[in-house]
């Protein structure tokens, strides 16, 4: 059973009707204890980082998420915000991330360039940089982004994916247990069809 | 390489999809709920999905149907129509619907914009702007299904709507729409000069050179309806949508 977060911002209504299409069992957990109990975990999100984070907290959920992942190693998918908050922080906010993956969020730069409107919202081919489960027959797909601001991790190892606008930029992440996708596969039809059931059956 | 997404604008009334010429003259077209499993199967970069009469009317959006085309749309769904309310909002978010698009309620509540913003962050806002050239090429932004003149500068509404919050701008110019001839270049060069968000034009489209064309002045993605539901000089109903390497081609 999956167990997607619902912490009040993100649209928990696409990530569910998605895993329903493809068939693998998913609920909605917002509670400490749920996520005490998830052995698979999906966080969405999409707005701000510091109100994602807050609302993170004033559900108490760091702290068990973080136990969880950590200590227990659950399989979790952060996914756009979701993916962020893994990181120790972004430009965006003032809050400390949940610091899962080591890296940082900054802000797309347009460096002049008109064509490269922020947010950046529009499908991209992957490029992928690293063999994992995840991926797993992906290569040249492409997913929905949306997003003004893109994960920078601190060691290249960690970086599953990049995609192109402006300048290339981190996609997909993992380390260990711990995977983040930037784009959106609850809304990128059949591509995110497998990557989504490729994370349902890690 | 970056590719302009190419989005189907649906029209919707009375729970029916239709197609207008110039905001009148709207033609049945289908069931929306079954235009969107093809679109699906088309793998359509998003979808628009606008209620026509729901302002008009005074009904608001129909939240029923508008589940059940939620739960078949698997890529960016927007929907606008009848939004007027916070809680409007809030319902449409928790749907599943991405993108909510306002319209009617900027021309006196654009506060809505900003609240909007602030739930679900700017990219899932759009405002979307009905313009009408008039005889002395003066161009003004409607509202109310292109009946009330909001006597106001299309550039100045968008910069206002932005400052607010909008994410996202869908230019439609009123006189171009359904007549295929192409879109007002004029219009999405002077919008999306203005403003740093993405600028979607609207209203023309009758081949896939049109899409070039406002990709080339600005415009970061591209909505078109007539191009997508009829097919040859007597606009048979028929759905369709290019291939993704199609749509490379035309934008390399």
């Amino acid at each position: 059973m999956i167990s997607i977060v619902n912490y009040g911002v993100s649209n928990i209504g696409s990530m569910l009707n998605m895993m329903k299409k493809i068939g693998f069992p998913a609920q909605v957990v917002s509670t400490p204890a749920e996520i005490e109990r998830a052995d698979k975990i999906i966080l969405p999100g999409v707005g701000a980082f510091d109100h994602g984070m807050l609302a993170l907290m004033e559900l108490g959920l760091v702290i068990p998420l973080k136990k969880r992942i950590v200590q227990d190693r659950v399989p979790i998918l952060g996914v756009c915000l979701g993916m962020q908050l893994l990181a120790k922080g972004s430009e965006e906010g003032v809050l400390g991330g949940l610091d899962l993956i080591d890296g940082y969020c900054i802000r797309f730069q347009s460096n002049g360039d008109t064509s490269i409107r922020i947010p950046h919202m529009g499908w991209n081919e992957l490029t992928i940089r690293r063999e994992s489960a995840l991926l797993e027959r992906l290569e040249g797909a492409r997913f929905y982004f949306v997003h003004s601001y893109h994960f920078v991790c601190t060691s290249q190892a960690n970086v599953l994916a990049t995609a192109y606008y402006g300048n290339e930029f981190t996609a997909a992440v993992q380390c260990n247990n711990v995977w983040g996708v930037q784009f959106h596969p609850e809304k990128s039809h059949r591509f995110g069809m497998t990557l989504l059931s490729n994370f349902a059956r890690l | 390489m970056v590719i302009p997404r190419v989005i189907p604008l649906l029209l919707m009334r009375n729970g029916g999809l239709v197609k207008t010429v110039r905001f009148k003259n709207a033609k049945y077209v289908g069931d929306p709920i079954n235009a969107v499993r093809i679109f699906n199967e088309k793998e359509v970069d998003e979808i628009v999905f606008l209620d026509i009469e729901a302002t008009t009317s005074n009904t608001g959006p129909n939240f029923e149907i508008l589940e059940n085309i939620v739960s078949e749309a698997f890529m960016p769904f927007a929907y606008g129509g009848g939004i007027n309310t916070v809680e409007q909002v809030r319902s449409l978010y928790s749907l599943g619907v991405e993108k909510i698009i306002l319209n009617s309620v900027t021309g006196h509540d654009p506060g809505l914009v900003e609240m909007a913003s602030s739930i679900a962050g700017s990219s899932g806002v759009v405002v979307s702007i009905d313009v009408r050239r008039s005889w002395l090429g003066k161009y003004s932004v409607f509202v109310r299904s292109g009946q009330v003149d909001l006597k106001r500068d299309p550039v100045d509404h968008a910069i206002e709507m932005v400052r607010l919050g909008a994410g996202e701008l869908l230019v439609n110019a009123i006189e171009n729409d359904g007549m295929m001839e192409g879109y007002d270049l004029h219009l999405i060069k002077r919008v999306a000069e203005a403003v740093s968000v993405p600028v979607v034009a609207a209203g023309g489209a009758g081949n896939l050179q049109h899409f070039r064309e406002a990709v080339d002045q600005g415009a970061a993605a591209v909505a078109a309806g007539s191009i997508f539901v009829f097919h040859g000089k007597h606009r048979a109903v028929l759905i369709t949508y290019p291939e993704y390497e199609e749509l490379k081609r035309v934008f390399k």
